[in-house]
Order: structure tokens, then C-alpha cells, then sequence
């Protein structure tokens, strides 16, 4: 076993690969002999030259749009926005594009687009956001979201190995502040589509993700210790596909579901989640469904600010009493 | 224009750009064959059987058939909407272009998608998507992958003058340049992107001057003129095999039918229109390989009775073929998929 962070959990996934399958590379910005804004590809160029890790000009939809034809031709492209932020300068690219390759031609696009997301780091509303319903609403892309050190290392090499485009968010308050003990001596690889059970409980379900499962487990041991009641949190893992079966059968025990999003309110997952469930398991709630999201404003830089718009633990406390009291 | 005359001593000059005589009637046959399936595809869609827009290359079928006759088995080239002829020299079947036309059921892309979008990567082509740039950077990807694995081989991506006004077209060519990626980048400068002149499009008058930005050569080459087209082009896809990098041609040519059949061309002065008609590339090729003697009569005449059978077979084939069930709107997403059954509400069972 090793003591490995979030964000050397994702080094180690992506070296991992390329070690193991030629076909892998990666493109990006500064992502070469500086080894990324993070860090994440650091020593990656000495490792494996500049044929492998290329760094690109300023060019978010020329670096999407390449991976892209790499991917057609049977390379396995992992390309870095520098920024999670800047992938909406390729959406164009990988909505119109990437997404629909398979579907209106046939085209496999085995790639990832890979990138530091989410707030609580005073980044401001360009280096802060989680855009994750941008693209959760467009057929043929997978998201995944990694909350743990494990799932960052299984499921950036999942994403790598899946014959489908997969966004990878991983999210930048983690990096560092997550470690987990791993095995050196097994593969880990997590399941694209299958969410974990982050905490086992009975009387109510928070359904999350990213790094709203730790703030979620926060408040969860909270209401035990204060209130005695058993809280379920189900960390989805990957949002494209939902792993529906999950949250159907903790509601269906709990009878009462909470979903906490760290994006804005407004066309989010959370929304989409509520509906799966009225449509999925309407009789077995003994309470409406609620969510616990950012409000519907930029992300803004001054910490009193975007304290006050992200979500809190003492917000999901409040909500969890709220449906455990209904 | 049956013309019998003999040859003379001046008509044994070389063929340009070491095309030999059976690569003439090649591209005689392409040419014919383009503009002989638009023909045929005019008649489906006043018959209300194409059922989308219809995008003619009247008076770009030199430059379309040209520029992809100079790639070879390997090379991979993405088209544009007017690129039929570069299609069907990639070896793109007049059937296939029918099908996709009218959105049968046995269409390559099983009526998910329109005319001339859909790919053969064996035979050669990637079919573009409507968003105008983006193809130069996922052909900038491709032949990234080239130099990756050492290939020799070249990648080639058409654009048009409204196209390059893009950021896809900036990132894309910026990026292959960079890159030294061996792609050659077509501009078809044909005069107008829907309506609007090139003239609102950018202050540049020849958009090869836009390679100068990118430290690229850019060549501006006559459209019309299927050899200068096919010598320009021959040599930047030289240049990117040998790993001297990406090429823009410019080819300078004019768009004689609307953006679309059902398009008036009211903002066209009808004597520019009158003007290129008489600047027709296949009338030019063919006078010239006549005058010069490097074809005869015949075996033009030949080209064109084989074409006339070729696409009355390709048409009788499939014009009454049925359109796609309809459940087979769904799956093909992904790989892998989950439930691909209907909506709830469309289910007997719902």
C-alpha cells in the first residue's frame, strides 16, 4: 500500500496507461516540460518524449478536435483543458462533433477530455465552474466524477480503456486535500456507470457526487451524532450513464432522497435526478425530493461570496432535517 | 462537340504535371459522372424524393476532382458540401450519394445523415459535419496520428472562403502548422458563403494570403483550370509526404447554382453567373485534352454513354428502396449501450 492524493492518484492512473498501451497520449497546454498548471503530468515528458505529451497552442477546440481524429484512427487521445472552464470553447467541438460521431457515422472516438473542475478554491467565475449540465444534456458522451483518490486512479484508466468519449472532471479542491492508502500491487479500475455506496444508512438518501460526497458524508455523520438518524450517501461516480438502479433501490429503503450539486440550480443533474425518481419510485417517497445546489449566479472570487453561493455543510444539514421532519 | 482533327506535331507537348492519358479519362469520367449525378439528383428532388437540401459543385467539379486525384490509397481526405467529385474519386458509390440523398434505409449511414456526410476511413474519406471549420482540426488530428506512427501518408481538408472565418479554421490550420502536420488545406474561394459575398467575409482578396499568418505556403491556383488545381495540389501533398508540413491552396473558382437548389440567387448579378458559364472547367478540360491530342472523340463519347448506364442503373436500384424503420432511430450512441427501447409512451407496454 501507498499513500497516494487525489491528484497523484490521477497521475498514476494516466502513467499507468501509457506504460501499458503505446496508443495512449496526451495533448494540452503546458502540459509538457512545466507538466500541466497542476501538475498532474509532471515528469510525463522525460517518461515518454514529446511524440507522447504534446503541448498545444492556445486551442481548445483544435485540441478536442484532434484528439478526435487521433481517436479515429486508433489512438487513444487524452487531452488536458487547462481549466475545466475552457472546455466550453470546444463545445462545438465535442457536442456537435465528438458526441455524435458513433451515431451518424459510425465513427469510434475513444477519448478523454480531461480537467481541473469546481469551486472552494477562490478561483472566480473562470477557474471555479463544474460545467458538467452543459454536456450531460447531449447523447454520446460519458462524464465521470471522481469524489475518491481510488476512483480518480480507476476511473481515469477506465475512461482511457472505453471505446466512447468520456469527460473526466476532476476536481481541484481534491487534489491535494484527499489521500487515500492504495494498493501498489493490483489493478484498480472503476466501473463506468456504477456508483458506490459512500455511507450505508436508513432514513434518508443523499445522492451526490464529486466533491459534494465528502460535504455530504460531513453532514451525514453530523445529523447522527446530533439527531441519531442513519443517512445513506450514494456517490454516483459517473453522471453519463447514471447508474439509476442505485438510487431507485437506497430510496425505495429510505423513502426520502436529497441530491446536492455543487453547479448552479437551474437545467442541472440534480433536476434531472428528481425526475428519474417521480417517474422511478414515486410511491415509495414519504417526502418530496430536494436539492441542495450553487445559486444561480457566476461563481464568484471573494470567499464570503462564494461561500455564501456554493453549497455548505450546514446546508445539507438543514435540508437532510428538513426531509427527515417531514 | 464531336470535332475530328489530326494531330500535329505542337500536340505532342508532355500532358502537365506527369498525368499520363488513361489518368485523363479518369478525371474526364469523374467530372462527367459529378456533374451527370447532380443531374439525376435534380430530377429525385423536383420528384420530391431527395428529401433534404440539394447542394450543386456546378462549376466546381474541376477543382473537387483535381485536388483528390492527387492523394493516393491511404491518404485521407475530408470533404466539403460541394466536394461530390472529390467524393467519388475517394471511391464514394453514386448509390451511396442517391441513398443518402433520399434517406433510405440502406443509405451508409442508415438515414441518420444527409447527402455526401458519411465516411469510408478504408477508402479514404471522413464525412464532414455542418459546423463549418470544424474538420480542419480533427483532420489536423488525423494526420497528427501520421506523423506519430511515421506514415506516409497525407491528410487533405476542403474549406470554403465563408469557412475560413471560423476559430475551428484558425485553431485547426494554426495547429497542423505548428505541428508541421502533412495536411493540405483547400479553400475553395467560390465567391459566396450562402449569400454573402466574400467581400464581407474578410479584407483579404486572396484568402491563400491567410497562410502567411501561419507561416504555411499558400498557393492561389485557378479553379477552373483542373491542371494548374491538380499541379498545385500534387505538389503541397508532396511536400506533406516527405514531412515539409501543411499547404494552403487556394482554388479560385465560382459558384454557379444557389447555396442550395431551393436558393433564388437573387444577390448573384446574372452577368457574373452568364460570365463563369463560360469559364466552364469541364469545357476547358475537355477542349483542351481534345485540342492538344491527348484524348480523342471517342473515347470521351464512351465516358459519357458509361456514365449515362452507370447512374440509370444506380438510380433504378434504389429509388423505390423504403426508408429506415423507424425504431431504428434508436441505439448507436455508445458502444456499450443500456435500455434502447422507446419511451414509455411509445410502448405497447406502457
Amino acid at each position: 500500500m501507498a499513500e497516494v492524493t487525489y491528484l497523484e492518484a490521477i497521475r498514476d492512473g494516466l502513467r499507468e496507461e501509457m506504460d501499458r498501451d503505446d496508443r495512449v497520449f496526451l495533448l494540452g497546454e503546458d502540459i509538457g516540460a512545466y507538466g500541466g498548471a497542476f501538475k498532474v503530468t509532471d515528469g510525463f515528458l522525460d517518461r515518454f518524449g514529446a511524440n507522447r505529451v504534446i503541448d498545444t497552442p492556445i486551442s481548445e477546440a483544435a485540441i478536442v478536435g484532434a484528439a478526435a481524429g487521433a481517436a479515429h484512427m486508433g489512438l487513444r487521445p487524452v487531452a488536458e483543458m487547462q481549466f475545466i472552464d475552457f472546455i466550453a470553447c470546444a463545445y462545438d467541438m465535442l457536442t456537435n462533433y465528438v458526441a455524435t460521431a458513433r451515431y451518424r457515422a459510425g465513427l469510434s472516438t475513444p477519448m478523454v477530455v480531461r480537467g481541473p473542475a469546481g469551486g472552494y478554491v477562490r478561483g472566480g467565475p473562470f477557474h471555479s465552474q463544474m460545467p458538467e449540465a452543459a454536456f450531460f444534456h447531449t447523447p454520446g458522451l460519458k462524464m465521470v466524477c471522481p469524489a475518491t483518490a481510488r476512483d480518480a486512479k480507476g476511473l481515469i484508466k477506465a475512461s482511457i480503456r472505453d471505446e466512447d468519449p468520456v469527460i473526466y472532471f476532476e476536481h481541484k479542491f481534491l487534489y491535494r486535500r484527499i489521500k487515500e492508502d492504495l494498493p501498489t500491487d493490483e489493478e484498480i479500475l472503476t466501473p463506468i456507470g456504477k456508483a458506490r455506496v459512500a455511507r450505508e444508512g436508513t432514513d434518508l438518501t443523499i445522492v451526490t457526487w464529486s466533491a459534494m460526497v465528502w460535504k455530504s458524508l460531513e453532514a451525514a455523520q453530523r445529523i447522527e451524532d446530533e439527531d441519531g438518524a442513519s443517512v445513506e450517501v450514494i456517490d454516483l461516480r459517473s453522471l453519463v450513464p447514471m447508474d439509476d438502479d442505485a438510487i431507485i433501490e437506497s430510496v425505495r429503503k429510505t423513502n426520502r432522497i436529497l441530491i446536492v450539486q455543487e453547479d448552479t440550480r437551474t437545467g442541472g443533474v440534480a433536476g434531472e435526478i428528481t425526475a428519474r425518481v417521480n417517474e422511478a419510485a414515486f410511491e415509495w417517497l414519504d417526502a418530496p425530493v430536494r436539492r441542495v445546489t450553487a445559486h444561480d449566479v457566476p461563481l464568484p472570487y471573494a470567499p464570503t461570496l462564494e461561500d455564501f453561493v456554493l453549497p455548505q455543510v450546514d446546508d445539507i444539514v438543514k435540508a437532510a432535517r428538513w426531509l427527515l421532519e417531514y | 462537340m464531336a470535332v475530328t482533327r489530326k494531330v500535329t506535331a505542337t500536340d505532342l507537348e508532355s500532358i502537365p504535371a506527369g498525368l499520363t492519358r488513361e489518368q485523363l479519362l479518369d478525371i474526364y469520367y469523374y467530372l462527367i459522372l459529378t456533374r451527370s449525378l447532380e443531374v439525376k439528383l435534380v430530377n429525385l428532388y423536383r420528384q420530391g424524393k431527395v428529401i433534404g437540401g440539394l447542394y450543386r459543385s456546378l462549376g466546381q467539379e474541376g477543382e473537387s476532382v483535381a485536388s483528390a486525384f492527387a492523394l493516393r490509397r491511404g491518404d485521407i481526405m475530408s470533404p466539403l458540401i460541394r466536394n461530390l467529385g472529390s467524393m467519388l474519386v475517394m471511391g464514394a458509390q453514386p448509390t451511396e450519394i442517391l441513398r443518402q440523398y433520399m434517406a433510405k434505409a440502406q443509405s451508409p449511414t442508415r438515414g441518420r445523415e444527409m447527402n455526401i456526410h458519411f465516411n469510408s476511413l478504408d477508402l479514404g474519406y471522413l464525412g464532414q459535419i455542418s459546423p463549418l471549420g470544424d474538420m480542419v482540426p480533427v483532420m489536423a488530428g488525423i494526420t497528427l496520428s501520421f506523423k506519430m506512427r511515421g506514415e506516409l501518408r497525407v491528410g487533405m481538408v476542403y474549406i470554403g472562403d465563408g469557412g475560413t472565418s471560423t476559430g475551428a479554421f484558425h485553431e485547426g490550420t494554426n495547429l497542423a502548422a505548428v505541428q508541421r502536420l502533412p495536411l493540405v488545406i483547400v479553400i475553395e474561394h467560390n465567391g459566396y458563403a450562402y449569400s454573402t459575398p466574400t467581400s464581407a467575409q474578410t479584407a483579404v482578396d486572396r484568402l491563400a494570403k491567410k497562410a502567411t499568418a501561419y507561416g504555411i505556403p499558400g498557393v492561389s491556383v485557378n479553379g477552373n483550370d483542373v491542371f494548374a488545381v491538380y499541379e498545385a495540389t500534387k505538389e503541397a501533398v508532396a511536400t506533406a509526404r516527405r514531412g515539409g508540413g501543411t499547404t494552403i491552396i487556394e482554388v479560385v473558382t465560382y459558384r454557379r447554382k444557389g447555396h442550395a437548389e431551393h436558393d433564388d440567387q437573387r444577390y448573384q448579378p446574372k452577368d457574373e453567373i452568364k460570365a463563369w458559364e463560360q469559364n466552364d472547367p469541364v469545357t476547358k478540360f475537355e477542349t483542351t485534352i481534345l485540342d492538344r491530342g491527348w484524348a480523342d472523340q471517342g473515347s470521351l463519347t464512351a465516358i459519357h454513354d458509361r456514365v449515362d448506364r452507370e447512374l440509370e442503373v444506380a438510380v433504378e436500384s434504389c429509388e423505390n428502396d423504403p426508408l429506415p424503420d423507424p425504431e431504428s432511430a434508436l441505439g448507436g450512441v455508445y458502444k456499450e449501450e443500456g435500455d434502447i427501447r422507446p419511451l414509455w409512451f411509445r410502448r405497447a407496454d406502457g
